[in-house]
Parts: C-alpha cells; structure tokens; sequence
C-alpha cells in the first residue's frame, strides 16, 4: 500500500517534469515561430516556386506557362554556351579565391603577429573598406582603371601608354579580389591569432628552422581559416553580378549577369530559374565542405 | 609569443611591406576616389580645382533624393522587423529544444548561404504569383514598390541579425537566466532584465549589420522594385554601368561617409554596451578593449561573411 502511494508519487513527479519540459519546448518553438513563419512564407516558398518554374514552358511571347512540364530548361543548363558560362564563372572564382589566398595569408599573418594595440588598429583599418559600399569600391575600381581616369592619365603624362585594363576580363578578376578580399583575412586571421604559439616554439626547440615548423605546424593549424577564407570568397565570386557588369561590361558574361538577363532582357524565365538552382547546388556543396572543414570554429 | 615564433628581421620586415601594399590596394582606390569628387573639372580623372559643385549637384538632382528617402525608409522598415523576429529566432534555437528545430535551423540558415542572384530571383516570381493570386482572390492589382522590396530585404536580414545574436547568446552563462526563474521573475522579466542587456551587443551588431546589408543591396533590390521605389544603390548601379562621372563620385563618396560613420557609431556602442553587461571575452586572449572589439567584428564578419 505504502509502496503504491510512493510509486504514484514519484511517477507524478516524473509526469510534471515532462510536462513542464514539453511546454518549455512549445515555448522555445512559440518565440521563434513568427520568424520561421515568415522564412517559410517569403524564403521557402518562393523556392519552391523557383524550382516549379524550372521545369515549365517558355511561350513565344516570353511568358511562361505553368504547363507541360519538361526538362528543356535543365537539358539547355548542361549544353554549349551555358555550360561554358558556368565553366567560365568556376575558373574566374576559382582565380579570385587562390590570388585572395595567397595574398591574405602573409597579410593575416602579418598582422596577427603584431603587438595587441597594433592589431587592433590594424583590423579596425581592414573592417572599413569590409563594411563599405560593395557597389562604391567597386565603382572606385572603375574610376581609377577607366582610360579617362587618374591612373591612365598620369601614365599618359609620364610619357606612357594609356592604362586599357576596364572591361577585360583582368578589370573583373582584380575587382573580385578587391571586393572579397576581406572575407579572405578575416577568417585566416581568426585562425591564426588563436594558434597555440607554444607548438611553434617546441617544433623550434627540437631544431625545426623558421620554414620548418611554419610548414608543418603553423600552415596546418591554420587550415580552418585557409578552407573558412575559401569558401567566403569562392560563393559570393561565382555568383557575381555587380563586378562583372560593373568592370566587365557584361561581356563575355558570368553566370551572375547572364542569369540576370534570362528575366530582364531574354525573358525566358524557365531557363533563368533553371540556372538558379544550379548556381545554388553548386554553394551548397561547397557551404556543407565548409561547415565538415571547421566553418563553425570561426 | 616568444622570442623564437617572432619572425626574424629580414622576414617581418617583407611582410611589413607587403602589409602596407595591401592596405594601399584597400584604400587608395576609395581615397583617390574621394579626392576627385572635390574636383571642379567634369571630365572626371583631370584635376582643375576644388570645388564643392557636384555634391550641390547631388542636392539638387530631385532623383537622388527620391532615391535616398526610398532607400531609408526600406533600411528603416526592414532593419526593424529582422532585428526582432531574428534575436526571436535565436532565442528559440539557441535556448530551446523543441522537434522540427533541426529543419528550422537549416531555413534559419539558407538566406545566408544563397546567392545574390538566386535570392532576387526567388523574390521575384513570388511576388508575380503572389499578386497574380491577390489579384484573382480580390481584384485588387498589387504592384513592386518599397512593400516588396522591404519584404525581400526582412527575408535575407533576419537569418544574418539569427546568426550574430546566436553567436552572442552561445557566449553566455544559462545560469544567469535560469538563476533569474528561480527568484520568480517571469520568463519576460528574465528576458528583459538579465538576457536582452547581456545580448544587447549581438542584438546591436545584427542591427548594423541588417542595415549596411540593407543599405547595400542592389540585386534583390533591382528584381523587386517598382516605378518610383528605385533605391540609391540601384540608380547608382544604373548610373555606374553606363559611365563614370564626378557627380557619382560624390554620391560614392557620400555613401562611403555614411558607412564609415555606421560603423564608428556601433563600435562605440557595442563599447559602451560591453563595459556595461560587463562581460569579459576570455577566448580573445586580449586584455585590449579596443582589440576584443575587433575580434568580435571580425566574427560577425566571418560569420557573415560572403554571403552578400
């Protein structure tokens, strides 16, 4: 009897315990609902619509109709000119992402061995042109490249040749860089500030030179921030728009400018929105390659 | 560091001046940029005399202005909306356990990870459909303009303004919450006087960075937008394909003051806010102030990093 009294005690307790557990979760879900509402509204369906229109007809009028469905649109992404847009776009990210590298790692490195006030003030001066206008400095690029423009002209007037650099793919690839070079630093030097330096100092005490120990221990522990630093620029370099218009002039174009001119100029929205869930398999391969590599050690 | 992890004299000395090259690389484009917008001259790369002329010019070009005011109001509108629904979404996932948390979490981080173009497309054939069902439901013919814009920006800010507060939220005791229930404080007592003041430099970072994001965007923008809700950024772009003239090197120039000044204004915040929250960043290793604020910037801009 004594013993039945206890056990509906001690398995009431438990009861309020679950519950209370399960409305602290009701409650956890409740506080977040109306952002995963509005996600699900204005992410997850328009997604989901991109994905519909990808396999619906263009009608000669450069409508779409949302009938008789087919793969043409997909078939059209993997042949001639687009696949070659695609191809050309992997390269130039590609070439952005290993100049960035091997530019930021000497940079970050640089920095992250300097006195703590130093670096502070160092950072601070690579935050700003991080947080400035995308479209500003890039326009700047312009502005200083353009054969109209200081550069040329002093060149000019130092008995040279006007600089003709805009609008090849040269204005483009340094444009890129400069506009992402920062998301290549920043990670590099997270990695590297962090870095254990006793390691280094114990592979110098067993006679590693300089070389030595930076190769085979200070490269390898900063190797989050090298794979972090890559997929930071690659993504948004692969997607470009603004740089290629910008720089390029729209020719040859880049995967950014000519899925824009699938809905602006050729209107033929099933092959553009066909292109966009590419593009987007493409990063989300490389996020998830970021995230296995150590992205959320950042 | 020890003596033998300084790199010798010869080495630091390269990397010195590689440093400061690179730093030329940053800034002289902006710098000479800036210079040239006080040129007189109208043809843009020739230097005559200063001059204040094309920044009147700005003032006085009713379509500048238009633009600014539009892109105010849908930095305003949207940088509000976000910073609340996306410190919401972070309280939930970073404090809660619930089921669907993990599905949830993967949509809390894809506006993130998807590109520019993808995401102006998305924004795009939504708002078609959308009004295309409004329309057949009521009537009522719905059009792009400043509404779907600010719509379209509230989607890809609230996962960024998500990620920084989480980032905060992750480097906090529970205790102090769980130490706030037990003396009775309801659950928005706890969160208003012991969680929200503690996140306040995540909830403040997010904010700046939902705003520069918002400020900044010219694709999503230029795919939603309507006659007459041009944003700066998209009649700048506009302008920009086509030339380079001293009027939009003000106009640069302007924007870039404005973004220089946001940043100022919430490093002194997230300043002011951490000393007062007095938390303390043990895994910056820095007892420099100046240099945790740096390391905590620099992750927000790792973590935003790319994306947009």
């Amino acid at each position: 009897m004594v013993d039945s009294v206890e056990r509906t005690a001690a398995d009431t307790a438990v009861d309020l315990e679950l519950r209370a557990e399960r409305a602290e979760s009701r409650r956890g879900f409740l506080i977040g609902l109306p952002a995963y509402f509005y996600l699900v509204l204005f992410f997850a369906v328009p997604l989901l619509i991109v994905v519909v229109y990808s396999f619906a007809t263009r009608t000669r009028t450069g409508a779409t109709a949302l009938e008789g469905w087919n793969l043409d649109s997909w078939i059209r992404v993997f042949s001639g000119t687009p696949a070659q847009v695609f191809l050309r776009s992997l390269a130039l990210a590609a070439a952005t992402t290993v100049i960035s590298l091997i530019f930021s790692y000497p940079f970050a490195y640089w920095i992250a061995t300097r006195t703590p006030r130093m670096r502070a003030i160092l950072l601070v001066l690579v935050m700003i042109p991080f947080w400035s206008n995308f479209l500003v400095r890039t326009y700047a690029m312009k502005f200083l490249m353009g054969s109209d423009g200081p550069l040329s002209l002093l060149s000019q007037a130092l008995g040279g040749e006007p600089v003709r650099i805009l609008f090849t793919i040269w204005a483009v690839l340094i444009g890129l860089v400069y506009g992402y070079m920062p998301f290549m630093i920043l990670p590099l030097y997270a990695a590297l500030e962090r870095l254990d330096w006793s390691l280094v100092e114990a592979a110098r005490d067993l006679y590693a030179d300089g070389w030595t120990a930076f190769r085979k221990v200070t490269l390898p522990l900063s190797m989050p921030g090298v794979v972090a630093g890559s997929v930071l620029v690659f993504i948004p370099a692969l997607g470009a728009y603004v740089t290629p218009a910008i720089l390029g002039g729209g020719r040859p174009p880049y995967l950014g400018d000519y899925i824009v001119s699938q809905f602006l100029s050729a209107r033929n929205w099933p092959f553009g929105s066909a292109l966009s869930v590419a593009v987007m398999f493409v990063m989300l391969i490389a996020t998830v390659l970021y995230f296995r590599k150590g992205g959320r050690t950042l | 560091m020890r003596e033998s992890t300084v790199p010798r004299p010869f080495v630091d000395r390269l990397l010195s001046a590689h440093g400061w090259l690179v730093y030329l690389f940053f800034y002289a484009p902006i710098v000479v940029l800036a210079v040239f917008s006080f040129n007189d001259n109208s043809r843009v790369g020739v230097w005559t005399e200063p001059s204040l002329r094309w920044y009147g010019e700005m003032f006085n070009n009713q379509a500048i202005m238009r633009s600014i005011s539009n892109t105010l109001i849908v930095a305003a509108i949207s940088t509000a909306v976000s910073v609340v629904l996306g410190t919401a979404a972070a309280i939930s996932m970073e404090r809660f356990r619930f089921k669907g948390q993990r599905t949830l979490d993967g949509l809390l981080y894809l506006p993130i990870i998807i590109p520019d173009v993808t995401m102006a497309v998305m924004m795009l054939l939504f708002f078609v459909q959308a009004f295309d069902l409004f329309a057949g439901l009521t009537g009522i013919r719905l059009n792009l303009g400043l509404g779907s814009i600010s719509l379209a920006h509230i989607a890809f800010n609230i996962s960024f303004v998500a990620v920084v507060v989480r980032a905060r939220l992750a480097g906090m005791d529970p205790n102090l919450s769980e130490a706030a229930a037990d003396l009775y404080a309801t659950p928005w007592q706890t969160f208003r006087k012991v969680t929200l003041p503690l996140i306040m430099p995540g909830v403040a970072g997010g904010a700046l960075l939902a705003l520069t994001l918002s400020l900044d965007d010219v694709v999503v923008t230029s795919f939603v937008t309507g006659p007459g809700s041009t944003t700066l950024p998209v009649y700048v772009f506009g302008l920009v394909r086509r030339e380079v003239s001293p009027l939009i090197n003000a106009v640069s120039t302007a924007m870039l003051v404005a973004s220089i000044l946001l940043v100022a204004i919430s490093l002194g915040f997230q300043r002011r806010s951490g000393g007062r929250a007095g938390l303390t960043e043990t895994d910056e290793g820095d007892t420099d102030e100046t240099a945790q604020m740096a390391g905590r910037l620099s992750r927000v801009g790792a973590d935003s990093g790319g994306l947009r």
